[in-house]
Formats: C-alpha cells, sequence, structure tokens
C-alpha cells in the first residue's frame, strides 16, 4: 500500500508517495525532491553533513524517518539565498574559507543558522565550536568555519535576515 | 533496512496497543533506533511513532515540588528549560555534553534512556554477541575492549550504557513513570536497568508494550543546587562518548559535606550510583583527602574486563575532579564545554 506524506520544502508544498515507510528525510530530498544540496556523508549521524532545519530546528536528516515528518516545515540549502542575494551565513562561509573541498558546506551552514537560532545570547569562538562540533569537516577548514559563524553572528545581530 | 509497518500512535493507549504486538517498537527521536535498523541490529516488523502524542511533551513541577518531565521531550530542550537550569544544573550539563546539536534537538527524555550500547560487537552483526542474540557468546571479550565495563559485568556482557543524562538522573534518584498494557506504574530509575548475570545480557524491565511516559527529577535534590558537576572523560573535547564520566551533587556548608549523591557514568550496564562512597562523604570536609576516600571506596569493586584497567584509575580522578568542581560551586552560567575538564573551576573556587 502507498503511504502518501506532505511535506512543505523551502516554502513549496510537497506531495510525496513512498512505496513503504523505509525512507529518511535525506532520501526523500534528494531521490524524490531532487534537491542535492543535502548531502548524504555517513548517513548515520555522525558528520552532519545531511543538516536541515525542520520546522525549525537543525536536525541530522539521515536519521529522520520521512514518514514520521508529514506535514513538517523543512529548510534546506537550496532555500536559503533570495534568487542571486546569499542568505549571510552563506555570504560568511564563502568571505571566510570555510570550505575547501565543499562537500559538508551545506550541512555546516545549516546547522551554523540551527546554531544561532539556538543561542541564548552572543556567541564566543569557543561556544561556536562546541555547537558546531556536529558537523565534520575533513579538509580541516574548521578555522574558517568558525570564523564564518562569528562573522555571521555580527552580520545577523546588524539586523540581517536569519 | 528491512520493511516495517508504521503506525502513528494517536494516544498512549493506542501506542501501548499497537507496540504490545511481537516484533514492534516504538519510535521516538530515531537517533538510535533508525541507526541501529541501517546497521542491521535491529529489524522491528512495526514501528509505532510515539512523536505526536503531545501528552508526554509537557515539563511541569508536582505538587510536591519534583519535576516531572514528558518522555518525549527533546534533549536540548530539556536543557533550555528553566527549571532544569536553575534548580538541576547538572542535569543540564549532562545533556549539553552529549552528542551534537543536531542530535539533542531530535533525541528524547525516554530515548535517552532506552539508547543502546556504542560496544562495536553489538553493532557488527558478524561478531558474536549476547546483548543482540543471547546465548551465541560475546567477541567484545577477547576483542577491542578498552572502553568496556569495570562494573557489574560478566562473561555474558561487557557493555556500558553510553548515557550522560543519566548519570545525574541516577545520582539524584530520579524515577520514572512507565505506562503498558497492565496500566501505569513507577520505578526507579535505577531499577529500569537490570544488569547482566553468568548467563543473561543486560536488559531493562520493561515488559512487552510498556511505555515510558515521563522522568520525575525529586524536589529533594535542589538541596544540591549550588554544588552540582557533570564532568566527563572522552577521546575528543565535543561529540564523544563518555570513557568514564561522573555527576558530583553536595550540599556543603563551613566546609563540611552535609549531603552528598555520586554517580558514575559508562562504567557499566547502567548509571553507577555510589552509595557506599556518598556515606563516607556525609559530614565529612569537603576536601580532596575526603574526596579521594570516597572514589577509593567508588570503585573498590571494580575489576577491568578487557584491556580497560585504566578506567578503574581514571574513573576514580574523575570523580575526585568532579567532587572538587562540585564543592567550589555550581558555575554561574553553563560552561562553553560542558561536561569538560577544561571547564572547571576547582582551582578558582573556595
Amino acid at each position: 500500500m502507498a503511504l502518501r506524506i506532505s511535506l512543505k520544502i523551502n516554502g513549496t508544498a510537497h506531495e510525496v508517495d513512498l512505496e513503504d515507510a523505509r525512507p529518511t528525510l535525506l532520501d526523500v530530498l534528494r531521490e524524490r525532491i531532487g534537491l542535492t544540496g543535502t548531502k548524504k556523508g555517513c548517513d548515520r549521524g555522525q558528520c552532519g553533513a545531511c543538516t536541515v532545519l525542520i520546522d525549525g530546528r537543525r536536525m541530522n536528516s539521515c536519521l529522520s524517518l520521512a514518514m514520521s515528518l508529514d506535514g513538517a516545515d523543512v529548510t534546506t540549502v537550496e532555500g536559503l539565498a533570495s534568487g542571486d542575494t546569499l542568505h549571510p551565513v552563506q555570504s560568511a562561509f564563502i568571505e571566510n574559507d570555510g570550505f575547501q573541498c565543499g562537500y559538508c558546506t551545506p550541512g555546516q551552514i545549516m546547522s551554523a543558522i540551527g546554531l544561532l537560532a539556538e543561542a541564548d545570547g552572543e556567541l564566543s569562538a569557543e561556544r561556536i565550536r562546541e555547537g558546531m562540533s556536529g558537523n565534520l569537516c575533513r579538509c580541516g577548514a574548521y578555522a574558517g568555519i568558525q570564523d564564518a559563524v562569528l562573522d555571521a553572528q555580527a552580520r545577523l545581530s546588524k539586523g540581517g535576515r536569519s | 533496512m528491512k520493511v516495517f509497518d508504521y503506525e502513528r500512535a494517536e494516544s498512549v493507549g493506542h501506542a501501548i496497543e499497537a507496540a504490545s504486538k511481537t516484533g514492534a517498537a516504538y519510535y521516538a527521536g530515531g537517533t538510535n533506533l533508525l541507526d541501529l535498523m541501517k546497521a542491521g541490529v535491529r529489524q522491528p516488523d512495526r514501528l509505532v511513532d510515539i512523536t505526536r502524542l503531545d501528552e508526554l511533551k509537557a515539563i511541569e513541577t508536582t505538587k510536591d515540588g519534583s519535576l516531572r518531565i514528558g518522555a518525549m521531550v527533546p534533549n536540548s530542550d530539556l536543557a533550555r528549560h528553566e527549571t532544569v537550569r536553575t534548580d538541576y544544573p547538572a542535569v543540564a550539563e549532562a545533556l549539553l555534553s552529549g552528542a551534537s546539536g543536531q542530535l539533542r534537538n531530535a533525541a528524547t527524555v525516554g530515548g535517552n534512556l532506552m539508547q543502546q550500547t556504542r560496544c562495536a560487537y553489538f553493532y557488527d552483526t558478524n561478531s558474536a554477541c549476547n546483548l543482540r542474540e543471547p546465548g551465541v557468546g560475546c567477541d567484545a571479550l577477547e576483542g577491542e575492549n578498552s572502553k568496556h565495563a569495570i562494573l557489574g559485568w560478566t562473561k555474558a556482557c561487557i557493555a556500558t550504557h553510553p548515557s550522560d543524562f543519566c548519570v545525574p538522573l541516577a545520582a539524584m534518584g530520579a524515577s520514572i513513570e512507565v505506562a503498558g498494557p497492565d496500566g501505569r506504574r513507577e520505578l526507579n530509575l535505577d531499577d529500569l536497568f537490570e544488569l547482566p548475570d553468568e548467563t543473561s545480557p543486560p536488559s531493562t524491565r520493561l515488559g512487552p508494550g510498556e511505555l515510558i511516559t515521563a522522568v520525575i527529577l525529586p524536589g529533594q535534590a535542589k538541596t544540591f543546587v549550588g554544588h552540582s558537576r557533570y564532568i566527563k572523560l572522552r577521546d575528543r573535547t565535543s561529540y564523544a562518548f563518555a570513557l568514564v564520566s561522573a555527576a558530583a551533587l553536595l550540599d556543603v556548608g563551613d566546609g563540611k559535606i552535609k549531603d552528598a549523591r555520586i554517580a558514575l557514568g559508562s562504567v557499566a550496564a547502567k548509571p553507577w550510583r555510589v552509595r557506599k562512597a556518598e556515606t563516607l562523604l556525609n559530614g565529612a570536609e569537603a576536601t580532596e583527602a575526603s574526596f579521594w576516600k570516597a572514589a577509593e571506596a567508588a570503585l573498590a569493586d571494580a575489576s577491568p574486563s578487557g584491556d580497560n584497567d585504566y578506567k578503574i584509575e581514571l574513573a576514580k580522578r574523575v570523580l575526585v575532579r568532579a567532587l572538587k568542581a562540585a564543592a567550589a560551586g555550581t558555575p554561574p552560567v553553563m560552561p562553553a564545554l560542558p561536561g569538560s575538564v577544561f571547564s572547571m573551576t576547582e582551582e578558582t573556587g573556595s
């Protein structure tokens, strides 16, 4: 029996029919919706490359059963920019060399947006390093990532959009 | 992953009915269960999704001053909750020392208690594991076992319970509420976990279909609010399971300990409260010498289950550090590195 779920993804409503209940949100995003910005790294919740916002909170889409998310509001990296205008966190990653190969970057950016939204007051560099520890970067661009998140925090506090 | 039936529970009663059938499992945050299903370790025939059960999402102070936490509260929400931060700081610190921001947003209170060991032989379906398949043996005994149990283990199983959250809960004597086919009951968290015996692996004392609905933090534990710490040693500073951890809750006045609550994590198949050490501290001076005495007593029954003799000494030192940090006082704000020895204040404290 086919299973149907509704998801709002980057502001657009989608109805998805699943053959069975196994697909994760990550698989639905990549294989069914065609949004491949969200990356499958470890597929086990260890690397953070699949991080998206689910109802505004950062989560590992590889460990989220799509069936369970029926009706959820999902934001992926594709939903951040307005045309050619990048989200402040995206701009901060570019200007601070927050990546090398780029594979982990969508997850890093989504995680950073989630972290800044969760933050209770201004985050120090140390709190950012701790808060971003669920996102691995095998190129080792961590110094740039930390600077990018610090910079993004400053941009957003100056009235940029979140 | 094996195909499974999916059922979304509309009420606790519905959930219990659906989960009482053979091969069913509850689906909450999914962070542990889906991982195990991908590895083939768990192969449920049916998932009963309890994520829509709003009655399991409340945090409320009860008439007797305890804090009742619904089993579906995400770890991050609990750590951020005003009452938890102010009245149960070691619980907040333990929660924030665990996993990652993403996982804490998904993982739930009930799921944290029910999480499985991280023993590599449990995860590897080509290995013998009594916990996964009772009676087949334990490859960890002769394998890579440097992180395994030093207390309460038998040849049947040397796995540890990996939770951070459960350690301060065990220390303060938290209890849980359970709903099942035969109604509701309450039990001490300590009684949820059954240690291995000579032939059986560790287990939980939950019957078929039983569901943890809430965790209750005793109001009495607020006496420790000024002297509460959770310290966790791990291979890297963040996002790693504990090698050894300790929760220390003290009631200190005029340099003397009036009351103490202590538990160790990642040393056994359950969070390990050490009442003997607590008794030694009651009435003692809050000095390093007293803490060492307590630590020696806490680990008196420990023995290595493999290449992990070091964990016995490490556990003593972690406990002493946690007691010193607790005696110095609960930090006024949550440290940037929760539970880390790099965020300790005992040297600058009283």
